[in-house]
């Protein structure tokens, strides 16, 4: 009897080289992606305490 | 609301429904309804997941969270996009190579079927709370507020996203979900930008005002536990709990899993990770901008307005008309000394500005004293009132000062919100009893047109369940906090299951389940027992379950090879 793991259809993944390509401009790999997240998170928390200090 | 306002609700409502469910109606197999598409792209990922976090709870709480403790509540988000970007490296190119259905499939295949069980069960017992409060939660303001019926609010909204849930599956939740935050989206910047227009200062004058009440207290760097919110509770906290949400919960993982790639996953989750705290934020200014609106213009001493009426009739001393009475006075007091403050500001006399800001944050000080006491006053008069109304500030700001159209714009909105995070957990719930439970433990072997049906029929017992729960239950506190509340409790120890799964490989299924099981029951001990910020309690689940994990293998000698799976 097989699992019922066994009756998925698998779902056709593309080759894993392009799963590596971020298809977006300037940021070509993951890392770059993920630092470039950070920095906007840094900005996010930096414009935030300015705010913060302006107006307290 | 007039009949502009209501042909507005009931059309946008009825029609996205209705094109989803006809959109979606038919599937190919059991991948096709729980995962939908395998064409979708980025944006309908990262819309997805946008809406799924973000129910009517975010937008009708949320304003008022704002506009009482002001933008605070921003830094509970402060650890999301670390942990989006965590789940991008790690967790999703497992999920992806596994091609699992849901996470907990995960749990089973590193550990094994006890493990995977606990899992989807923390997950079934805490999505299945908060499912009940996300139709509840929506429908006791807007009835309050509106004059329907508790109970036909909640049956309509309940049993419409029941609907198209349950015959289009994952494709008719994404497809909803895209045109609900359409309507969600339209509606906030049209409310965002009537309440500048209508508000008789500056932007930068408001900002003074704002500051000078202490509403711009975006971060906040105290180290004191009891504190809730702060710059370490959300960077830390806040990390573990968007872990655990992002990561573990099926609700999300259900959206991100279905992409025609790796890389449209991962792009949805940077999407989100990038926008996420600008849109809190902006959700945060709109209660802050409300609240120095209300320093101009008369403010209600109760924003629910239903339960002060109701509290005068049961009144006998007069006592709150008289609160009411002084709190106008104190309002009107302060105002003299806010455009006092205004003047000296722009005439650049810093001396009479310092001055009239003190004047004007003691009257603040005694118009919130006075509140309080007229909130004292109803609870003993009547103990079963809701005496916080900060869920009412943004409702009774749109009923009062925006114009009809955009009226019934906002409030399909609302139920926009609450239908599409719904939606989601519907289908997640649904998801996870058929793969987790069912298909696994009751009948193992049976055709994929089978477990479809299966799967529909458990998204309708959960949707019942949920709206049972919500026709009975009565809620407490501020409905964003009480969310995340029940998160908190359970989300730790799940997180430490998986990053003991992605991480620690010699930690054997039986070590790990009885850690985890421990794990969760000293949260529980702990939540009753302290009064930490309830951030702290993913940190302390999640480290308890790794640490114990770790004991009690170390305890029971090496894991037998044959017993630790290999993933690949």
């Amino acid at each position: 009897m097989k699992p019922p793991e066994a009756n998925i259809l698998p779902v056709e993944a593309p080759p894993e080289n392009e799963d590596e390509l971020t298809g977006l401009p300037l940021l070509h790999s993951w890392r770059s992606v993920y630092l470039f997240v950070f920095g906007c998170f840094v900005l996010s928390v930096l414009v935030l305490l300015a705010l913060t200090v302006i107006y307290s | 609301m007039n009949f502009l306002d209501l042909a507005v609700l009931v059309c946008s409502m009825l029609a996205i429904a209705a094109y989803g469910t006809w959109h979606t109606r038919r599937h190919r197999d059991l991948s096709h309804y729980l995962r939908g598409d395998e064409r979708v792209g980025w944006l309908t990922i990262g819309i997805s997941v946008a809406a799924t976090q973000a129910s009517a709870i975010t937008f009708i709480s949320t304003p008022g969270q704002g506009f009482e403790s002001g933008l605070d509540f921003v830094q509970n988000y402060f650890g999301m996009p670390l942990a989006l970007i965590l789940i991008c490296a790690v967790f999703l190119p497992f999920y992806r190579r596994l091609n699992v259905y849901t996470a907990y499939e995960f749990l089973g295949r590193r550990f094994d079927a006890k493990t995977r069980l606990l899992g989807a069960s923390l997950f079934l017992l805490q999505r299945g709370l908060a499912a009940g409060i996300t139709i509840y939660a929506p429908a006791i303001i807007l009835s309050t507020v509106l004059g329907w019926r508790l109970d036909l609010t909640i049956i309509f909204s309940g049993l419409l996203v029941i609907i198209y849930t349950v015959i289009g599956g994952s494709r008719a939740v994404s497809l909803t979900q895209k045109y609900q935050m359409a309507i969600i989206f339209s509606g906030m910047a049209a409310a965002f930008i009537i309440l500048l227009i209508k508000l008789p200062a500056t932007i930068g004058d408001a900002f003074t005002i704002a500051g000078g009440f202490k509403k711009i207290n975006a971060v906040n760097f105290s180290v004191d536990p009891h504190r809730r919110y702060t710059f370490w509770t959300g960077l830390l906290g806040g990390l573990f709990l968007s872990l655990s949400y992002f990561g573990t919960d099926q609700s999300q993982v259900q959206r991100y899993i279905s992409g025609s790639s790796l890389r449209e996953s991962r792009l949805g989750l940077m999407f989100n990770a990038v926008l996420k705290i600008p849109m809190q934020f902006f959700i945060l200014l709109l209660g802050v901008m409300v609240f120095v609106f209300y320093q101009f213009e008369p403010q209600p001493i109760f924003f629910n307005q239903s339960a002060w009426n109701q509290a005068l009739q049961h009144d006998p001393n007069g006592k709150l008309q008289m609160l009411e009475q002084e709190f106008e006075a104190a309002h009107a007091q302060k105002l003299q000394f806010i455009r006092q403050w205004l003047d000296a500001k722009h005439n650049g006399d810093r001396a009479a500005t310092a001055t009239a800001q003190a004047q004007a944050l003691a009257a603040f000080d005694h118009s919130d004293a006075v509140r309080a006491e007229a909130q004292t006053v109803m609870q003993a008069n009547d103990p079963g009132v809701k005496s916080n109304d900060a869920d009412y500030v943004f409702v009774s700001f749109i009923l009062g000062y925006l114009p009809h159209g955009l009226i019934g714009l906002l409030i399909a909105a609302f139920f926009a919100a609450a239908l599409q995070s719904k939606a989601a957990e519907l289908n997640a719930l649904g998801s996870t009893t058929t793969v987790d439970f069912y298909r696994h433990l009751i009948k193992r072997d049976a055709t994929d047109a089978h477990y479809v049906i299966a799967s529909k029929w458990f998204t309708l017992f959960w949707g019942l369940v949920a709206l049972a729960f919500a026709l009975f239950a009565n809620l407490v506190e501020n409905l964003i906090q009480a969310i995340n509340i029940v998160g908190s409790v359970f989300y730790g120890v799940v997180l430490g299951l998986f990053l003991v799964a992605f991480f620690l490989k010699r930690v054997s299924g039986t070590a790990i389940f009885w850690a985890a099981l421990v794990s969760q029951a000293l949260v529980f001990i702990l939540y009753f027992s302290l009064s930490i910020s309830y951030l702290w309690y993913n940190f302390i689940g999640c480290a308890a379950c790794v640490l114990l994990g770790l004991a009690i293998q170390t305890a029971m000698g090496p894991a037998d090879k044959a017993t630790l799976a290999s993933v690949p």
